[in-house]
């Protein structure tokens, strides 16, 4: 089992406030992606066998929304908002600056699987732009010293977690 | 200018229930409770002129009266927060900071068309809002407020919270609908409405945030009060997402009828780096652009579209002149090809198609009959979808080639950029 008891709860706590148990799919996705960072074919049949429904309508699903990396990411996954609020003041250049701050480049994950970097459209920050997203956290108004201390901060944290 | 989503905005604890109560908060429904029908709600909600605010525009109190009294199926009401076009950012503000206005007008809307389970779709990317939703959903429920007979009423109401996974399509209604009900975000052919057959075969209602949330003060203060705010057509007050190049972007709630220059100008304190304004993108980024000589127009629907645009969802982003505008299209373009649900053929292969020649031009590979190629495209897409991203993606374009044909022609004949865009990190 992937999935823990934690995440099976949630689940299955969610999935008693719909009429369908159907509606339960993408909360039950949320829960899962959560726990674990991504979404997989193994995660697909867990999540089908705790809400009944059939493997294929799960994967059907998830593989429609974006915003579930459906292969593994590094520890933080930066999500760079580079729609057209952001890019008129600056996410273009901050993207590079990301990319060569962290020595990769888009979509890849530092080798000391800290950061993996990708781009995305709109995140609904735009008038605080520019900004990023890291897991569940969004950061705004950014500049280079702004990320400079995310990144430190980020780092720092991996560290008293003992990673 | 009297606020009235924003009132309270400010104040840091306005989230908790206690305070919203401190405010004034949940007399409306008390009031609806004890003073009118269902049918008197509706037809308040008429007069009072609420159009919604996610884009359409449609009379709210209208919208209400559609849904069937007698089908024996449940009704259900849909609280639309996936905001995710680029530029608009209102309904974070509210969720994050006053969502128990959303929930108060959530109970109002659903006394007036018989729903007693209503649902909250938050976009999967707002998890801090999504979170302060639900807590006041919860404190709702601690405090009585939800689930049966509400302040002794003998009306029952739940009230469930769900995330979305990242689709812009899933704002568009239908799409809505049947993402929430566990499927692809793809949209329905209409009719049938929602209203008549919507989430889970039954009658259903879906309402933007901030339309729900202008509930509470209609019914606290009156259709005359309301009225006083806005235009004769356009009435109330609206929050506009102020983006892009000025020196303050943020979130503003004016009358509607406000010029467009106080958002800009006066709020937004003016073009950033004290450049020179080049377009204006109004109303979100599916809009047609405004030119510099239309910084004075009304901010309601009626003038919007005199002046060949839209209100939409009062995303105002602003364009300076560093910008290119295949760049500008390009971006807008890169948004819809990635995000259409892919179910309508013209949607699914024309954004792609209209992207890759717009990229293809501004990486300086534009060929001879390209600006004719993307208006054909753009014909073959515009009113032949299910649902209105087709039209979201070819009303920009349009706008920008009509407006800036002379950098695209620039562009296709030097292989480059007539005005190199460059906004700089810092």
């Amino acid at each position: 089992m992937i999935l823990n008891d934690t995440t099976i709860q949630e689940i299955k706590t969610r999935m008693v406030r719909y009429p369908s148990r159907r509606s339960a799919i993408l909360p039950a996705l949320t829960a899962a992606y959560k726990q674990t960072g991504h979404l997989n074919d193994k995660i697909y049949r867990e999540i089908s066998k705790i809400i009944n429904i059939p493997y294929v309508e799960i994967a059907e699903a998830a593989t429609f929304y974006t915003m579930f990396p459906k292969k593994e990411v590094g520890r933080y996954l930066i999500q760079v908002c580079h729609n057209i609020s952001c890019s008129l003041r600056g996410a273009d250049n901050m993207l590079e600056y990301l990319q060569e701050k962290l020595g990769i480049g888009m979509g890849e994950t530092t080798p000391d699987n800290m950061f993996t970097l990708i781009s995305v459209e709109c995140l609904g920050g735009c008038s605080a732009a520019p900004m990023m997203q890291v897991w569940d956290t969004y950061y705004e108004d950014l500049t280079r010293g702004k990320i400079d201390k995310i990144l430190a901060d980020l780092h720092a944290q991996a560290e008293k977690d003992g990673d | 200018m009297e606020k009235v989503l924003f009132k309270y905005i400010d104040e840091p604890e306005q989230y908790r229930i206690e305070n919203y109560i401190k405010n004034g908060g949940y007399r409306a429904i008390q009031k609806v409770f004890k003073d009118f029908t269902p049918e008197q709600v509706i037809e308040t909600t008429k007069q009072s002129g609420v159009r919604g605010r996610g884009g359409a525009g449609f009379p709210a109190g209208l919208k209400w009266g559609f849904v069937p009294q007698n089908t024996g199926k449940p009704i259900y009401l849909c609280c639309n927060a996936d905001e995710s076009e680029p530029g608009t950012c209102k309904d974070r503000v509210l969720m994050e900071r006053d969502p128990h206005m959303i929930i108060e007008g959530i109970m109002i809307a659903s006394y007036a068309i018989n729903c007693h389970h209503a649902f909250v779709y938050v976009r999967g990317e707002f998890v801090y809002p999504a979170y302060r939703v639900e807590l006041a959903v919860n404190e709702a429920y601690e405090k009585g407020y939800l689930g049966k007979n509400i302040f002794d009423s003998g009306y029952d109401l739940d009230i469930v919270v769900h995330t979305g996974g990242g689709a812009y399509i899933c704002g568009e209604e239908t799409s809505l609908l049947s993402s929430l009900e566990g499927r692809r975000g793809n949209s329905r052919i209409r009719p049938p409405f929602p209203a008549v057959k919507g989430l889970y075969g039954c009658p259903t209602v879906v309402n933007n945030v901030e339309t729900l949330a202008s509930l509470p003060s209609i019914f606290n203060n009156g259709v005359e009060w309301y009225r006083s705010h806005g235009t004769e057509k356009s009435p109330g007050t609206k929050i506009f997402s102020l983006s892009g190049n000025v020196n303050r972007p943020g979130n503003y709630e004016v009358d509607l009828g406000t010029p467009l220059s106080y958002i800009i100008n006066d709020l937004g304190g003016g073009i950033q780096d004290s450049r020179k304004l080049k377009a204006i993108i109004p109303g979100g980024s599916s809009t047609p652009l405004l030119m510099p000589d239309q910084i004075d127009t009304p901010l309601d629907y009626e003038s919007m579209a005199e002046a060949g645009s839209m209100l939409g969802s009062g995303a105002i982003i602003v364009i300076d002149d560093r910008a290119c505008m295949v760049w500008v299209i390009m971006k807008l373009m890169n948004f819809y090809a990635h995000e259409s649900c892919g179910r309508c053929t013209p949607c699914r292969e024309g954004t792609v198609w209209l992207k890759q020649i717009i990229n293809r031009i501004e990486n300086g590979d534009g060929r001879k009959g390209d600006i004719e190629l993307i208006l054909d495209i753009c014909e073959n897409i515009i009113g032949r979808t299910i649902c209105p991203l087709g039209d979201a993606a070819v009303m920009p374009t349009r706008s920008i080639i009509e407006h800036f044909r002379d950098e695209f022609e620039y562009h296709i004949e030097h292989k480059k950029c007539k005005v190199k865009t460059d906004y700089p990190f810092v």
